[in-house]
């Protein structure tokens, strides 16, 4: 079980979406999937197409416990999954 | 019954409504909606039930991409989606953002940048791609990051015709104005007679058309405005004539046609260099009720010194009272309207965000 903190962007798009919640997935990708599952329309939030399959859109950056990660960076129990909106625009 | 009257702002931090009645005095603002999404185009369905109002908007996010909002509850509720309103991945074209948006005959059409034609049929849930035009002359270069202007559009401009569900215009930003009469299978350019003061590599594109509407009184009747020029076309834009002169500047973004009368038209003339407004700070609205022949300034209750403000192309919108009210937005955050076609103006709005579109919409 992944424990994933959102961007305080993304909660007010989705109803009942929380800004923390924990998640079973093996990846960042089947994370996102998995909340994307519960909250339909979530990934278009976060990923965007591209040849090869979808990406993390330009201004979003993901970390595994601290570390700077992709969709297929793996989660180990315990993770800690931190999605978040970068600095951008004014 | 009385009316209610809603004028929809969209800006770069969301979408606002102001709402008053007839009369048209007294405005209350409501928002921001969208959650302070960069919004591009913000409209009303006009065929949507009554009680249940349809309002669209295309908006941006920097960090959560592209999508579509609705409402049907005049904005207390919103839903969003972009589904399939996307390349597909073996496209070399990336969509960045919506800046069109055009609803009736039970669908709603967005144009998207990079230039591209979206439809949907299930209420802006789902959309598809129609066209991103392939066979048109200069395609090639429409998508080329080195050919496009800042804040590139792509395909800000959608007209649909009224009568007929299977005919609509499109405007590709930088290269001119185009009429499918088959929903969008076929294309044809519709830019013969505009001027353009630069070189170009194919006859019938090139032209750089900012804002496109047609009379409400007359389909056959189009006017325009152009970077270099108004324009004024007389059989539902094969061909177009040049009404610029009369006007202190044949640049400007927004315009609007008078829903009863087919020769009446309204432009925004701006300084064309560089700064894109009002010219020497003097806020104005031209008016010419007779096709173009002849223009005059309206400036009664605009502000008239130091007032140096833009109105993008989706920025001034009319209402079709049986005395139009007229609407505009500044990219500086005021809103003004006139509830006698421009004879008078008063601010309704300030200290908005950058306005980008203005829509109005009478609710019987």
């Amino acid at each position: 079980m992944a424990d994933v903190h959102l961007p305080a962007t993304l909660p007010p798009l989705f109803e009942g979406l929380p800004r923390r919640l924990d998640v079973e997935a093996a990846s960042v990708g089947e994370a996102l999937a998995a909340l994307d599952a519960r909250w339909p329309g979530l990934l278009d939030r976060v990923c965007e197409p591209a040849a090869g399959g979808p990406v993390l859109r330009p201004h979003i950056r993901v970390f595994v416990d601290g570390e700077r990660a992709e969709l297929g960076t793996p989660l180990a129990a315990g993770s800690r999954l931190d999605v978040i909106a970068a600095i951008s625009g004014g | 019954m009385a009316c209610r009257v809603l004028v929809l702002v969209g800006t770069r931090k969301g979408a606002f409504l102001l709402e008053s009645d007839e009369s048209r005095a007294q405005w209350e603002l409501r928002g921001p909606f969208c959650e302070g999404w960069n919004v591009y185009r913000a409209i009303h369905d006009v065929d949507s039930d009554p009680a249940r109002p349809a309002i669209y908007v295309a908006a941006h996010s920097e960090w959560h991409g592209p999508a579509i909002w609705r409402s049907h509850d005049l904005g207390a509720s919103w839903e969003h989606s972009s589904e399939g309103l996307a390349y597909d991945e073996s496209s070399e074209l990336r969509l960045s953002k919506v800046s069109g948006l055009a609803a009736g005959h039970g669908r709603l059409l967005a144009g998207a940048e990079a230039a591209g034609l979206f439809e949907s049929r299930d209420d802006g849930a789902t959309w598809s791609l129609i066209t991103t035009l392939d066979d048109q002359p200069g395609r090639a270069d429409w998508n080329v990051p080195g050919n496009q202007p800042p804040g590139h559009l792509g395909l800000p401009g959608l007209l649909l015709d009224p009568d007929d569900p299977d005919r609509f215009w499109i405007v590709v930003q930088g290269f001119g104005a185009f009429e499918t009469t088959d929903a969008g299978r076929t294309w044809t350019p519709r830019n013969r007679g505009l001027r353009a003061d630069w070189p170009r590599e194919h006859e019938e594109v090139g032209f750089c058309v900012h804002k496109l509407v047609m009379s409400p009184a007359d389909h056959e009747r189009l006017y325009q405005q152009n970077h270099v020029g108004v324009h004024r076309s007389d059989d539902a834009g094969r061909s177009w004539t040049e009404i610029t002169e009369g006007l202190p500047s044949e640049f400007g973004f927004a315009a609007a046609a008078h829903p009863h009368d087919r020769d009446g038209f309204y432009v925004i003339p701006l300084d064309g260099g560089h700064g894109r407004v009002m010219p020497e700070g003097r806020a104005a609205v031209w008016r010419t009720r007779d096709a173009g022949a002849s223009w005059e300034r309206l400036s009664r209750g605009l502000p008239q010194e130091d007032a140096y403000v833009g109105v993008l192309r989706e920025g001034m919108a009319i209402d079709d009272l049986a005395k139009p009210g007229l609407y505009f937005g500044t990219s500086t955050g005021q809103l003004f309207a006139s509830a006698d076609e421009g004879d008078s103006w008063q601010l309704i709005a300030d200290y908005l965000p950058g306005i980008a579109s203005v829509e109005v919409a009478v609710l019987d």
